[in-house]
């Protein structure tokens, strides 16, 4: 247990050390930036919108759903809506941030707020490693969450580019690049049977919101029944 | 009020909402750190954050898969069978356009 009175080193060196923690990482992030671009493409985001998200919103989940709302026209309340909709897919970075609040104590505010902005699940996975590991290094945090956004903003231009030149994107699936990248990812998340539980709720409740709301509700409301259930298993996390 | 859906309606209006996404993004990154020096996380929330994740996707394609017909249920089945087997994002990737492609092809 470090001291948390100790400013905690920020060094080039744990910069360096977080980006090669990365490497193993790089055909797995290209894959969805790409898929990112591509599905973006197809929704008729411009390039401009496309690498924004990227590069501001930088966390991929959230921005493959928000193509699923996406729209030509913009309202207050659809805005709205995407904007509790990022909340609750991101959600999960709240108890990431707490978990490394201790380890940023005492660490200047523009240090702290910068590494922060490039807070992921896998750069947040690599930092408690190394802490787990007797490391104290916050700027392991900072330099793979750095190499991690250069390669989301890089990879996501290909797969722009790739999907708005496909004359017959239907043909080839690329309409249905997002939910089967979703899909895709469930298989690392499965921990057997009864975790799924609120998985399969959250699916319940999701296609029964489809029938009775206009719009992109279902994804809120069944994302919501999946979490309610989630915290009623007790002493089952 | 009316100046305000004029706003959301220009063109301006697409990154307005970005910018909205990226506040809302960075609220969930910076908060943890900034409000749980304070709040103790009860075990609820934590098991309720756990499950949001896979509930995330389930409610996202579930609904989508049901729109788009038998051709999204063939290619999502087969991604992630793909993905269970060789845990690579591409191969899962391939399948599922591969199975949509190979559906829709065949006329369905």
């Amino acid at each position: 247990m470090k001291t948390l009175t100790a400013r905690s080193p920020f060094t080039l060196t744990g910069a360096l050390i977080g980006a090669r923690l990365t490497l193993p990482l790089f055909p797995g992030i290209i894959v969805f930036a790409t898929a990112f671009g591509a599905a973006a493409s197809q929704k008729g985001l411009d390039v401009w919108q496309t690498m924004a998200l990227s590069a501001f919103v930088f966390a991929g989940a959230s921005q493959m759903v928000a193509l699923e709302v996406w729209r030509d026209s913009w309202t207050v309340a659809s805005a709205f809506g995407l904007m509790m909709l990022t909340l609750t897919i991101n959600a999960r970075m709240i108890l990431m941030g707490a978990a490394i609040q201790p380890w940023m104590a005492g660490t200047p505010k523009t240090t702290s707020a910068a590494t922060l902005f490039l807070l992921t699940d896998a750069n947040w996975l690599i930092a408690m490693r190394h802490r787990a590991e007797g490391g104290n290094d916050l700027a392991v945090l900072a330099g793979s969450g750095a190499t991690l956004w250069v390669v989301w903003v890089i990879a996501t231009l290909p797969g722009y580019l790739a999907g708005a030149f496909v004359s017959n994107p239907q043909a080839f699936g690329l309409d249905l690049v997002m939910p089967i990248f979703f899909a895709a990812m469930l298989a690392p998340l499965w921990r057997g049977a009864g975790p799924a539980v609120p998985w399969a709720v959250a699916g319940i409740v999701a296609l029964a919101a489809q029938q009775l709301f206009e719009g992109y509700v279902f994804i809120i409301a069944g994302a919501l029944a999946g979490a309610i259930t989630g915290a009623l298993r007790r002493g089952r996390a | 009020m009316a100046a305000l859906e004029e706003a959301f309606a220009s063109p301006a209006g697409p990154y307005i909402a970005i910018f909205m996404m990226v506040i809302a993004t960075y609220f969930t990154r910076a908060s943890g750190v900034v409000f749980m020096s304070r709040v103790q996380v009860r075990p609820w929330i934590e098991r309720a954050l756990h499950a949001l994740p896979g509930s995330i996707i389930v409610a996202t394609i579930l609904p989508i898969a049901a729109q788009s017909g038998l051709a999204a249920f063939v290619g999502i089945a087969a991604a992630v069978a793909a993905m269970v087997a060789t845990r690579l994002e591409i191969v899962a990737i391939a399948a599922g356009l591969g199975c949509v492609a190979a559906v829709r092809a065949l006329g369905f």
